[in-house]
């Protein structure tokens, strides 16, 4: 590890945020502006022992990183909204697997081919739904190089802590953007290990959740004789195809990050006291919007902003308190409205809403959002 | 196979002898063993099994080398061949005539 | 003259049942199917290698052949459509200990899992292969593949398949597979022998299985009963091994050409990436420790 003060972009300390946080597998394709994660990785992991593997495609990489994961390691990819669409299939096993894993996404505009070189929070959506079926999954957006390196290790304990796989939803502006980033002493990195299961292998089963509703893990090669399968299954691992079993199977999926949502939800409050308006944000938004509050409170009007750390689940809770007391809430994104259309349903009515959205390739003019915060408090 | 002699060493050189072990109830009615054991012990029997399909039954018992050949080639794991210990079987000419 | 032995399920235990998962025998495959045979073939390959069970992991894909994850009473993972591949490398570089083999099906490996197929011969991946070759999407009712013989009719084929197929052996040859073989379901003893040598093999062993698919290969084509598809696929096949496997094509009805083509050795992979990376890093370099302990 690289303790000490750095001056790196997010890209790289997300690279050496894996590596804090333990990753020692990585498979992942070449994709504009996730590579230099990729290339850092490549370069550091033969001296912190890790093994990098540049998979065919995008499709082979995560399926590796699952792969890994029951081989007993933390494993990571990388990618942006071209690769992040071929994932969807095996980041539905990973959820459907209950396999712990991390796949970063720095975002870029889209859809399609769209702008490799230019940012976007264009994929937030699919991060949440990208998969077919019905599922719950956790994803985290930073908003600063430093949050790059610290969120990874997040992403890192909330994929254990809940076995699931996690995104990481960055954006090329973030990923490129070069700041200060101090990495702590390795003790003073808080890990949370991998729930092994110990006992015999005859009452061992795979899926049964404990009581927070998260099943403990064993790997292959522990003579476990472990069965795991993309199928609707039971809490042994078999396949099971009926109504009955798929009820079971999806609600435990749903509800194991449901009930827990408490552990995973992280916000960042900032001015929120006497708040009438309240700016709604995420990544490198967020940033942008400071500037904008910053002009409205100048103006005298009462603004403050909810960062949202975490995307989803979605802070409903938090939301919901805010609605009943103050007037309105701002959305800038950008994007045409996609965790909005969440803030909207959230607030159901109790406030306004007001989205600021932007098609990609740049980021927000404060003014666009200063002049909404405007129209809000009047 | 047809000899035209007795083989010097047809009383030490005994051909293994072997005990078939059906599990009737796995057993998806294939035929494979019944067609392809090269002493023709098994044949389908006229029962049928839980499933609806008619199972093998040992017609020649005797016959059975322990080759091994069914229970490799059994698609449900339903039929096997153990060594039989103390048979006493002589080799002679064709196909299992006791000496 | 001793008395054969019929039993009731229960009363006794077939010599592999312990490999088995048997509270899900009996399995799913149709009677006549070829699967059963290669599965008892494999396991008791996997008897016979000595490898110790702890350390063996089986990986499938989605169809038929996929299934057989299911079965065996071992590690095993049944992964999303043609990525069994790119799992099983997950597996081996997280855990190189492991002994990682892949049954899958034609359609799984070949088509939609084409890509990592070659790519992971072309390492060299300390991989097994058993590629069970049906030439039909079995599973979904009998649609062509890339393996699917041309004039062989079918769902998706309803006037006949006109596109050529591949020739399987000669695919991953030309991509750097270091074991190659072919028999057909009702060599047994060859199988077995092959898949031996395949898990004994160190690289990328490909072994190809020829089976018959009566319910839907053979129903669609009239081709008869799964006994006389198997007769006639074991009185078709001709034995060469060590033949150029360009030679290895199958036509519709044709000749199979079976027997052990490839068998070279070759450094695998991580041998390549340990070596290379200790030479290039240095002293500086730290290879990759393995899992994480329980206590992690």
């Amino acid at each position: 590890m690289l303790t000490g003060a750095h001056f790196l972009d997010g890209d790289h300390a997300c690279a050496e945020g894996a590596i804090a946080a333990g990753c020692r597998f990585f498979a992942g394709y070449p994709i504009t502006p996730s590579t230099e994660i990729a290339e850092r990785i490549a370069q550091r992991f033969p001296m912190v022992g890790g093994t990098f593997i540049q998979m065919e495609d995008e499709l082979a990489s995560i399926a590796a990183v699952l792969g890994a994961a029951w081989a007993g390691t933390k494993a990571m990819t990388v990618t942006s909204g071209p690769g992040f669409s071929l994932m969807q299939e095996n980041i539905g096993l990973g959820v459907m697997t209950e396999t712990p894993c991390v796949v970063v996404n720095v975002q870029r505009g889209g859809p399609s081919t769209g702008l490799p070189t230019l940012t976007g929070q264009q994929d937030m959506m699919q991060a949440r739904w990208g998969s077919h079926g019905d599922y719950e999954i956790i994803a985290l957006a930073p908003a600063s190089p430093q949050e790059c390196f610290d969120l990874t290790i997040t992403c890192f304990n909330f994929a254990e802590q809940f076995r699931v796989p996690v995104l990481f939803m960055m954006d090329e502006c973030v990923g490129h953007m070069t700041e200060k980033v101090v990495i702590p002493e390795p003790d003073k990195i808080r890990l949370v290990p991998r729930r092994w299961y110990r006992g015999p292998r005859e009452q061992y089963r795979p899926f049964k959740p404990e009581e927070d509703g998260v099943p403990a893990m064993v790997r292959a090669g522990k003579d476990y004789r472990i069965h795991i399968t993309g199928l609707t299954h039971d809490e042994r691992g078999y396949p099971v195809i009926n109504a009955e079993c798929q009820n079971w199977c999806v609600t435990h999926l749903v509800e194991k990050i449901r009930k827990n949502r408490e552990k995973i939800v992280i916000v960042d409050e900032y001015q929120l006291n006497d708040a009438e308006v309240v700016v709604v944000a995420y990544g490198i938004s967020a940033r942008v919007a400071f500037k904008a509050i910053e002009d409205a409170r100048a103006r005298g009007v009462k603004v403050g902003m909810l960062r949202l750390i975490t995307v989803w689940p979605f802070p409903e809770s938090k939301i919901k308190q805010l609605a009943k007391r103050v007037k309105a809430f701002v959305m800038p994104e950008i994007n045409l409205g996609q965790v909005y259309l969440e803030l909207q349903r959230v607030v159901g009515g109790w406030a306004q809403t007001r989205h600021v959205p932007h098609c990609g390739g740049w980021v927000h003019d404060p003014k666009d959002i200063f002049e909404a915060i405007m129209e809000s408090a009047r | 196979m047809k000899l035209w002699r007795k083989p010097l060493d047809a009383e030490q050189k005994k051909p293994p002898h072997g005990i078939v072990h059906i599990l009737i109830e796995r057993c998806k009615g294939c035929g494979f063993c019944i067609t392809f054991c090269p002493k023709q012990v098994l044949e389908a029997s006229t029962d049928f099994n839980r499933r609806g399909y008619h199972p093998p039954i040992v017609k020649y018992p005797e016959r059975c080398v322990d080759c091994g050949l069914c229970t490799a080639i059994c698609a449900e794991f339903a039929i096997w061949t153990t060594p039989d210990q103390e048979s006493e079987k002589v080799m002679t000419g064709g196909t299992g005539e006791e000496q | 003259m001793s008395e054969a032995t019929v039993n009731i399920a229960g009363l006794e235990q077939h010599p592999l049942d312990d490999l088995l998962r048997v509270d899900r025998i009996p399995h799913i495959w149709c009677p006549t199917c070829g699967l059963g045979i290669v599965l008892n073939s494999f396991l008791t390959a996997v008897r016979e290698s000595a490898i110790p069970r702890q350390d063996l992991v089986v990986v499938s894909g989605i169809g038929c052949t996929g299934r057989a994850a299911g079965y065996v009473n071992l590690d095993s993972f049944h992964t999303t459509h043609g990525r069994a591949i790119p799992f099983a490398i997950g597996l081996k570089l997280g855990n190189p200990q492991l002994k990682v083999v892949i049954i899958s099906g034609d359609g799984d490996l070949v088509s939609i899992g084409g890509n990592h197929l070659i790519h992971a011969a072309r390492r060299n991946m300390d991989l097994t292969v058993i590629c069970v070759n049906n030439f039909n999407y079995a599973m979904t009712g009998g649609q062509f593949g890339p393996t699917t013989p041309q004039g062989a009719k079918l769902t998706t084929a309803p006037y006949g398949s006109f596109e050529h197929p591949f020739n399987i052996p000669f695919l991953v040859d030309s991509c750097g597979a270091t074991y190659v073989a072919r028999w057909t379901v009702l060599h047994v003893r060859q199988m077995t022998q092959a898949f031996k040598e395949a898990l004994m093999h160190s690289g990328f062993s490909f072994v190809e299985v020829i089976s018959p698919c009566p319910t839907v290969y053979g129903r669609r084509n009239q081709l008869g009963s799964g006994l006389e598809i198997v007769k006639y696929y074991k009185e078709r096949s001709v034995v060469r091994n060590d033949i150029d496997t360009r030679e290895c094509e199958i036509t519709y009805q044709g000749p199979i050409v079976v027997g052990r083509f490839v068998q070279k050795q070759k450094p695998t992979y991580l041998e390549i990436m340990n070596q290379f990376l200790r030479t290039t890093v240095g002293e500086k370099f730290v290879p990759y420790q393995g899992p994480m302990e329980d206590g992690d």
